[in-house]
């Protein structure tokens, strides 16, 4: 993953509380591999007609190219699934910006390069009627935390860790087998105190009633 | 200074290091993986590098696993193929589709006793938090975590603040654990708890079974808490005793002195404090897209024109999809089918509660029962419940997240409207523009018998009555 400092692009509003992930992403398009890309599942189920022609009205498909969405509160709530992050990500967006996220759906945003960017809810409602005539360009600079579009700058809230994060593309792997002798002392010291960390099959699992019809 | 809390408890005998900026590295006790772990697996691929621990991986087919008969499509088959081939090539033990102790991951690791207090417990699913009942720090992952999880064993994470919901009282008759978790969700919204581990403590609590605990933790995330969880008693030693992975002899008696050691000091101090009183709580149904949107089943479809701001567009435009007018009363709302199933009630239990209401009664409407695990599956016909769902012209299907999560082909159609015993009533998650309505398995089962939401305590009347 690669880090960013700034990131401009067009925004656009999606005016609705807690867009969940099964709204980013529905259930039936999450058996695809990644290698075939996600873009065109984001918000399927919003973005097209039972026929799947997609609305001419709905704002990602007004402005295919954006790549800053707007957004209220509790977004990317419920399912831990991080296709909703990739169909985000495939799809050009790099920024949302949100009054609140679920708190699943951030770590997997900043492990994609996905900046959940929280402003207040004031601020939401004025970017918002800012955006009602069209999408605008808008500029987000991760250094300062900050988000400028026309005369107006606003400051966002994010961890300082998701901050360095993201600026510098850290992939945990790689910091983690750093610590490898720590994980393997604290390991040993755990098992002994409580040797049923290490799950052992103790009885059989019960078989009454094992059922082979179903399968 | 104050004591320490549950979560500080399960926290500090997890953490390997602290950073300077807070994050924690902690230790995985647990790693559970299911078909759409594909992605996690993928990148370790990627890298080259081996699971660092299959000995604490388990894999199971869930989410994809068919109901009935064989997979509904190549790709589903492929998913599910897919996780075989993982934990094979990896060397983890994986509960397949033809193992009998297949079933929702949620349900087979405590039935397997692989879920014991104290442990942490990862697995790449939001309702990962059902296993905090047994008083273990668990919580979903996305599939960057997992894949990290895969190779390392460990887990980077701050400490979440802490909020105690206390429940006075106790559930009257036909209310139960869902309806509590519902209750509460509704009063502080869908990310009242965001940022939170909750602890669920109080008579009320305490009085649940070991199951009733799971569906009330399972529900933590749909109030946006990624942690539920109940210390550890009398009640989560009795669940656990001779489960197959659970400890035995001697590390029993000195799993159970550690584990009496896990409770919340007494002087222990939470940054939120809820409050609620069971005996106020009434049988509760979802009406609109999210699991705040919840009520009594005794009241109306509340009115946008009351609201303010983005809540009036925001409930207009879940009346709109949800096909229902203000003011309607609940009990009105005719439905479509009924589901009974899912992570959150698909135990034997819900199984009983629903098949008490069901006996010797017809359901008007079609639906599906699916039980929680192969397990659960036998011990419910060992018991003759699957005569009285079937007598009742249900459909008695295999285990998995089936029509919970609408991922193996089993869905509700567009514009159909369920009862639903799953945890998510949001836009699309049964099928495309499917209508959903959450509630207990009674509840449920109280609607598949008039064909319109009920208030299942007047169908025990009737019972009684009889």
């Amino acid at each position: 993953m690669s880090g960013w400092r700034t990131h401009s692009g067009l925004a656009v509003a999606l005016d609705r509380e807690n867009v969940d992930t099964d709204q980013l992403i529905p259930a039936r398009f999450m058996s695809t591999p990644r290698s075939a890309g996600y873009g065109e599942f984001l918000l399927y189920d919003l973005r097209t007609d039972t026929d799947g022609t997609p609305i001419a009205d709905f704002p990602l498909n007004a402005v295919p190219n954006a790549r800053i969405l707007i957004s209220r509160r509790n977004f990317g709530s419920g399912s831990s699934r991080e296709a909703a992050v990739y169909a985000l990500v495939d799809f050009g967006i790099r920024v949302v910006i949100a009054p609140s996220f679920g708190d699943i759906f951030a770590s997997n945003s900043v492990n994609n390069g996905l900046l959940p960017a929280r402003v207040s809810e004031a601020e939401v409602d004025a970017a918002i009627a800012a955006l009602a005539d069209g999408a605008k360009e808008v500029t987000v600079d991760l250094t300062d935390r900050t988000i400028r579009f026309g005369n107006t700058t606003l400051e966002f809230t994010l961890d300082d860790v998701w901050q360095q994060k993201l600026i510098n593309g850290w992939d945990d792997i790689d910091l983690t087998q750093n610590h490898k002798q720590a994980i393997a002392a604290f390991r040993a010291q755990h098992v002994q105190r409580m040797p049923w960390a290490i799950p052992v099959q103790q009885t059989n699992f019960r078989s009454a009633g094992r059922d082979t019809v179903s399968q | 200074m104050t004591g320490r809390r549950l979560l500080d408890k399960l926290w500090e005998s997890h953490e390997i290091l602290r950073r300077e900026d807070g994050t924690s590295l902690l230790w995985v006790d647990r790693h559970l993986v299911h078909e759409g772990s594909h992605h996690a697996f993928a990148k370790i691929a990627e890298r080259g590098v081996p699971v660092a621990e299959p000995g604490l991986t388990f894999g199971v087919a869930d989410h994809y696993a068919p109901t009935r008969g064989a997979p509904a499509s190549d790709a589903i088959a492929r998913m599910i193929a897919t996780l075989a081939a993982n934990t094979a090539k990896h060397g983890i033990t994986c509960f397949g589709l033809d193992d009998p102790r297949q079933g929702i991951v949620h349900v087979i690791g405590p039935e397997q006793g692989l879920t014991l207090p104290g442990l942490l417990i990862n697995c790449g699913d939001s309702h990962t938090s059902t296993h905090g009942a047994f008083g273990a720090l668990a919580f979903g992952i996305g599939a960057t975590e997992v894949s990290h999880v895969l190779a390392t064993q460990t887990v980077w994470q701050k400490r979440p603040k802490a909020m105690r919901i206390d429940v006075t009282g106790r559930l009257g008759p036909g209310v139960g654990a869902k309806d509590l978790a519902l209750a509460w969700i509704a009063k502080l919204g869908a990310d009242g708890a965001r940022g939170h581990a909750i602890e669920y403590t109080g008579p009320a609590v305490r009085a649940l079974t070991m199951e009733g605990r799971m569906t009330l933790c399972n529900l933590s995330i749909e109030g946006g808490a990624r942690f539920g969880m109940i210390a550890p008693d009398e009640t989560t030693f009795a669940y656990v005793k001779g489960r197959p992975f659970a400890p035995s002899g001697y590390d029993w008696d000195r799993a159970l002195e550690l584990w009496s050691e896990l409770p919340s000091d007494a002087d222990a101090a939470f940054d939120t404090e809820v409050t609620m009183d069971a005996s106020e709580i009434a049988p509760i149904v979802t009406w609109g897209t999210t699991p705040e949107d919840a009520l009594p089943v005794t009241s109306t479809i509340p009115d946008p024109a009351r609201m303010q701001g983005s809540a009036a567009e925001r409930a207009r435009n879940a009346l709109d999809y949800m096909g229902l007018t203000p003011g309607q009363k609940l009990t009105d709302i005719a439905v479509d089918q009924v589901f009974i199933g899912s992570c959150t009630n698909s135990r034997i239990e819900d199984l009983r509660a629903a098949a008490a209401v069901l006996a010797g009664r017809r359901a008007k409407v079609p639906g599906i029962v699916s039980p929680g695990s192969q397990q659960v599956k036998a011990q419910a016909e060992a018991e003759g419940l699957d005569r009285i769902f079937i007598d009742a012209g249900l459909d008695w299907v295999g285990s998995g997240c089936s029509m919970c999560v609408a991922m193996n082909g089993d869905r509700v159609e567009p514009g159909k409207r369920c009862a639903s015993t799953t945890n998510r009533n949001f836009r699309g998650r049964q099928g495309r523009d499917a209508r959903t309505h959450l509630m207990s398995p009674a509840m449920v089962a109280a609607a598949a018998v008039t064909g319109h939401l009920t208030d299942v305590r007047e169908l025990m009347k009737e019972r009684e009555v009889a």
